[in-house]
């Protein structure tokens, strides 16, 4: 039997704490020219006057930086059939230049799908938290993943696939 | 223009195209190598055997692309409201976004046609000077598929003469 994560393994409650990963300045500056070039994610005197206060990482790049937490964290060690979404997301402290971000996952609900029997489905609160404690932002979101036992009885109705 | 002018003047329920960007491999893998190495967004042989089936772009891939066409299509509308002597709003930051849905892959070398609309403003109660409005966002792809869609949130600035009144907006 495959020893990666299932669905079955994951259970409600603390999932884990998660990384850490250090953003370099150069880190916020790639991604903010190719996808976020606007002055406070790019220039140190324009950031300063910004309601950011100070250069700080695109928002995306937040989202971005907490899924490689995710993907180095279980994800890659997982039976991971993707995401349909995330319910929300708050960018609550900017992430700055040095920043040593850790991820904290909780999971708050799971079920199975009711269309596909060989896949799961989690619910998770995720908290990315700096060096000094402070939450940078928390999503809400949702996975599926592979289930244990659903070759046992496959029938020709499931085996379409189909909506969770 | 609906990230360009006052949050009095930002017309509702009036969709924009921002603009559109076509996904290749070097990106989609360049973007997974960096912040989301998962085997389907990494090579087409890792795709091959997932169930995506083909190489597809990071979901995140996806929406920094609707961000990238929203500021160079803000860039464009700023440029051409100062050429004709008419203000520009301040766009400020995002408290976040709600509603993301990644209702299909991005598939390399799919063409995704990003597009915005004002569903709500309201007055900050925090910052007097600015408002606040909601922007319902897709991104669509080249058979007219909603691959991506969201809720985002954005302070945008107030007309002059308003800021600072708390009185519900007309």
């Amino acid at each position: 039997m495959s020893k990666k994560l299932h669905w079955e393994d994951f259970e409600v409650g603390f999932f884990g704490s998660f990384g850490p990963i250090t953003v370099t300045r150069e880190d916020i500056l790639d991604f903010a020219r190719e996808f976020d070039p606007q002055p406070m994610h790019l220039d140190e005197d324009a950031a300063r006057d910004s309601m950011l206060g100070g250069l700080a990482a695109s928002g995306w790049q937040c989202c971005a930086f907490l899924t490689r937490l995710m993907v180095d964290g279980w994800l890659l060690n997982s039976t991971s059939m993707g995401s349909p979404g995330v319910e929300e997301v708050k960018w609550v402290t900017p992430l700055r230049p040095g920043d040593v971000i850790t991820l904290k996952a909780t999971i708050t609900s799971k079920r199975a799908s009711r269309s596909r029997p060989e896949m799961g489905i989690c619910f998770f609160d995720l908290e990315m938290v700096n060096q000094r404690g402070e939450c940078v932002m928390t999503l809400k979101n949702t996975q599926l993943y592979e289930r244990r036992h659903h070759e046992v009885e496959p029938s020709a109705e499931t085996a379409k696939g189909g909506r969770a | 223009m609906i990230y360009v002018t006052y949050l009095e003047d930002l017309p509702l329920r009036a969709p924009v195209v921002l603009g559109s960007h076509t996904f290749t491999a070097e990106e989609v893998k360049r973007f997974a190598r960096k912040y989301d190495p998962q085997p389907f967004h990494m090579s087409e042989e890792g795709a091959a055997r997932s169930h995506f089936g083909r190489l597809c772009a990071s979901g995140w891939h996806s929406a920094a692309a609707w961000m990238q066409a929203l500021v160079a299509h803000r860039s464009e509308s700023a440029a051409e409201r100062t050429a004709r002597g008419e203000p520009v709003a301040q766009l400020g930051v995002s408290p976040g976004f709600r509603d993301l849905h990644w209702y299909k892959p991005v598939y390399v070398e799919d063409t995704i046609t990003f597009r915005s609309e004002v569903i709500g403003t309201r007055v900050s109660k925090s910052r007097p000077t600015w408002g606040i409005a909601d922007y319902y966002c897709t991104g669509t792809n080249q058979n007219g598929d909603v691959a991506i869609s969201f809720i985002s949130t954005c302070f945008i600035e107030r007309r002059p003469a308003n800021r600072g009144c708390s009185e519900p907006l007309p």
